[in-house]
């Protein structure tokens, strides 16, 4: 039989060199960019639209078009239909005059559609939708506020659900550090997307990470309640062997609904048009993540903890650092 | 089998029956299912309300009756099924499924419509060209008498040289500095060469002297076309105080130009024929904008301004796009589920199916009573749920089989099975539900929040339903299927 938790440093390895490569990426995206990952005009405030061509429309001639209007900040992508996404930065209104009430500016959204219609012919935008900085400033504070106050709630429902054994608030400080690592990893892959090819994250970004929270946690209380069975049932023996026990036997049923969910998600990846594209990235690879964290993350910190690991890695940390400051 | 389980079972086969039937008739006035903005296309507003000009304690009362205005308007213009919601202390969100064209609905819900008579101030031009010279704003205000909170001012000329430019510039400055309520509105150079001053025109009723607006007109504004010209204009009457008011205008300004601004914009101002009181029409204007008015007109202005802060419109076409894509994601990805379910659980996978099938039923049943409207990422939730429906399932089974090769026989099984999972099920649906609870408040107050809200509702009902579903139906089930000769093949219960 495998012995998950003899191995957990393979597992806390391999979590780390991914973690690792999305903070190196994020560190890059930060300096690039000025931002970890590359967020949508829900969080920077803009305008976006996406517009359908009648004609076979070049990328680099739409760039030249909207340079031309003056927009040099334009976005640009493609998507699986062949649509474009331009974003640019929040567009004005029309200008009326006040004396005689004739437009003076039409809206810049008219000025780029009668541009874009003279020079690559008949088009539709099949959305449009502009932030205001107000608002992108508050979905921000927002979006935080919700990813903190979830785990938090998380962190307080796990220890109550798991009040009978002993040192609680120790599985739900591990289901929370596992769900952390979760978003990390995930936020890590989109940063090197955002890098790589541009990915946004917007509102559904956010959407999918609670989402995959509320998974990762999910998963990770089957493994904990099978723990907390073997415990009270008196399996007795050391900590490590009842939780890799626990991971066994609940290792079918951790990779089936892992599957399960899986091939909705990879249908609608596949199947689900653009749309939402991202949104079920995040989750696909949120249950991909959480699914792995149930297993070699959550209930393996829970033995690290027991057997003192964080006190020596704490411990060897503030042995590292003052050496370094004295060198 | 017992009589408790027969019970249930036909309790099962009742809801699924009915869910059925609710979703191939019309039960509840509705044919189908409420898709969402993004999936019928429309547009999605959100304005904020600029308290400034608003008493702390009125600004409740003024945003309701924003909130009753727009409505009105949007009821007379004729859009199915809008949605208008105050959202927070000072803002409304306005959905209009089917108007795709965001300037059109902008104008028709966010614009103030403050319908303003003005008359050109006697003297006015001299007065300003003179004061312009002295190039003292101060004075100018100062020194204007007769004049009202809300007189337009319009400055220019032809060769509006730098230095008049500048004057200009340094009275509408003058604007935010001078003590005096406010008249300057607008300041700016003009093709013609020309100075005009318009003030509020005002009759005197009872001694007071009433400015001449837009409040004092019946609901019955009306779009017309003028005889003459072909032009569309607006017909409008006046209540008793307005008649009274228009009347005692009319009849001081024979001759001369009686301007009507809307929302501090000139709209047209014609020459003053004769002394009118109880009706009046207003020309300069295409057939939309005349269409709009006239709603506005009947509605009332706004009691308080509303600005833009986040807009949307969805095509229909990418609508119906996203509702067929998601349709054929859902179908393939139901029949993996199904596949993998029955090959890897066999007959007990196939009465998981059978309780998923159960499960859909509810939940479409459901959004469809409610209602829930559905968006995009709604449907992905519920596609999303599927999957994760079958995780209780998956967790009995497991206990189950384990179970059975613990040499139990099938029944003890089952209900070892059951019990041994329910904890598991309980805690971990209840963490996502946790989860639905903080996304749902997260989409109430960000933008797009529609779709946010959308996911966490139809996830967190889809958590309830697949709880029921998994404790009660597959239970049932397999209950049932005990009793029947297949339970003596326990190789279909155990891969």
């Amino acid at each position: 039989m495998f012995d998950f938790v003899a191995n957990r440093r393979w597992f806390f390895r391999a979590s780390g060199v991914v973690i690792l490569i999305g903070l190196i990426s994020m560190l890059y995206s930060f300096i690039a960019f000025g931002s970890p990952v590359r967020q949508g005009i829900e969080f920077t405030s803009g305008s976006m639209m996406t517009i359908r061509f009648e004609q076979q429309v070049e990328q680099t001639a739409l760039r030249e078009e909207m340079a031309r209007l003056g927009h040099y900040e334009t976005i640009i992508q493609r998507t699986g239909e062949g649509d474009y996404i331009v974003r640019t930065r929040e567009l004005a209104k029309e200008e009326r005059d006040p004396a005689t009430g004739e437009v003076i500016t039409p809206s810049e959204r008219a000025q780029i559609e009668d541009a874009l219609e003279a020079r690559f012919g008949a088009l539709t935008v099949l959305d449009f939708s502009s932030v205001t900085p107000t608002v992108s400033s508050e979905t921000r504070d927002v979006a935080t506020i919700a990813v903190a106050v979830a785990s938090v709630a998380i962190l307080l429902y796990v220890t109550w659900a798991f009040r009978k054994l002993v040192r609680s608030f120790r599985f739900g400080v591990c289901a929370v550090i596992a769900l952390l690592h979760d978003v990390l990893v995930v936020l890590g892959i989109f940063s090197l997307l955002g890098v790589l090819f541009g990915m946004e994250i917007n509102a559904m970004f956010v959407t999918g990470i609670l989402t995959v929270i509320g998974y990762s946690v999910n998963d990770t209380i089957v493994v904990f309640d099978r723990v907390r069975e073997n415990m009270t049932k008196g399996f007795g023996g050391p900590l490590d062997s009842v939780v890799n026990r626990s991971i066994i036997e609940t290792l079918p049923r951790s990779l089936n609904t892992g599957l399960t969910t899986l091939f909705v998600l990879l249908a609608l990846f596949l199947f689900g048009g653009s749309t939402i594209h991202s949104f079920v990235l995040v989750l696909l690879l949120g249950v991909i993540v959480g699914t792995y964290s149930s297993i070699g993350i959550a209930s393996q910190l829970v033995v690290v903890w027991d057997r003192g690991g964080f006190g020596r890695f704490f411990r060897s940390i503030r042995r590292v650092v003052p050496r370094r400051a004295t060198a | 089998m017992s009589r408790r389980q027969i019970i249930t079972l036909v309790v099962i086969i009742a809801i699924a029956a009915f869910s059925v039937a609710a979703l191939v008739t019309n039960i509840g006035g509705r044919e189908g299912l409420v898709l969402g903005l993004d999936l019928r296309g429309g547009t999605n507003l959100v304005y904020e309300a600029d308290f400034s000009g608003i008493e702390e304690g009125r600004q409740a009362d003024a945003l309701r009756g924003a909130k009753d205005i727009i409505e009105r308007r949007i009821n007379a213009y004729g859009v199915s099924e809008p949605v208008i919601q105050i959202v927070g202390s000072n803002r409304i969100l306005i959905q209009l499924p089917g108007v795709t064209d965001i300037e059109q609905a902008k104008d028709l819900v966010g614009k103030t419509a403050e319908l303003v008579f003005r008359e050109e101030a006697s003297g006015g031009s001299t007065f300003l060209a003179a004061a312009a010279e002295a190039g003292d704003t101060d004075i100018i205000v100062a020194g204007v008498s007769g004049f009202h909170t809300g007189d337009a001012f319009v400055i220019g000329a032809a060769d509006s040289t730098e230095a008049e430019s500048a004057i200009a510039a340094e009275i509408v400055g003058a604007n935010n500095t001078i003590a005096l309520e406010s008249p300057l509105k607008h300041a700016h150079p003009l093709d013609e060469p020309v100075t005009n001053v318009w003030m509020v025109s005002t009759g005197t009723i009872e001694g007071d002297e009433i400015p001449l607006t837009g409040q004092y007109l019946k609901p019955n504004a009306f779009v017309d076309i003028n005889q003459q010209t072909g032009e569309p204009v607006v017909r409008f009457e006046w209540d008793e105080t307005g008649a009274k008011l228009f009347s005692q205008v009319t009849g001081r300004l024979i001759g001369q130009p009686l301007a009507i601004f809307l929302d501090d914009v000139l709209i047209s101002a014609p020459t003053v024929q004769a002394q009118i009181g109880a009706s009046g029409i207003i020309e300069g204007l295409n057939v939309s904008e005349a269409e709009i008015l006239a709603i506005q007109l009947n509605a009332g202005a706004l009691p308080v301004p509303l600005n833009p802060i986040q807009e949307q419109t969805v095509d229909a076409t990418l609508g119906a796009d996203s509702v067929r894509r998601s349709v054929i994601a859902g179908i393939v990805g139901v029949v993996l589920l199904l596949l993998f379910m029955t090959m890897y659980y066999r007959l007990s996978g196939g009465l998981a199916c059978l309780a998923l099938a159960v499960y859909a039923a509810v939940m479409l049943m459901i959004f469809k009573m409610v209602p829930v409207t559905l968006t995009l990422a709604g449907i992905a939730a519920f596609i999303l749920s599927l999957g994760m429906a079958v995780d209780a399932n998956v967790l009995i089974f497991e206990r189950m089989k384990e179970e059975l090769r613990a040499g139990r026989t099938l029944r003890p099984a089952i209900e070892a099975g059951f019990n041994r999972a329910w904890p598991a099920i309980r805690d971990s649906n209840i963490s996502t539900l946790i989860t639905c609870a903080i996304l749902y408040w997260f989409g109430s107050r960000m933008f797009g929040g529609a779709q946010v809200m959308g996911f966490a509702m139809t996830l967190g009902i889809g958590v309830l339903v697949s709880m029921f579903s998994a404790i009660l139906v597959t239970r049932t089930f397999l209950r049932v299927t005990a009793f029947t000769p297949v339970a003596r093949t326990l190789s279909l219960f155990r891969p």
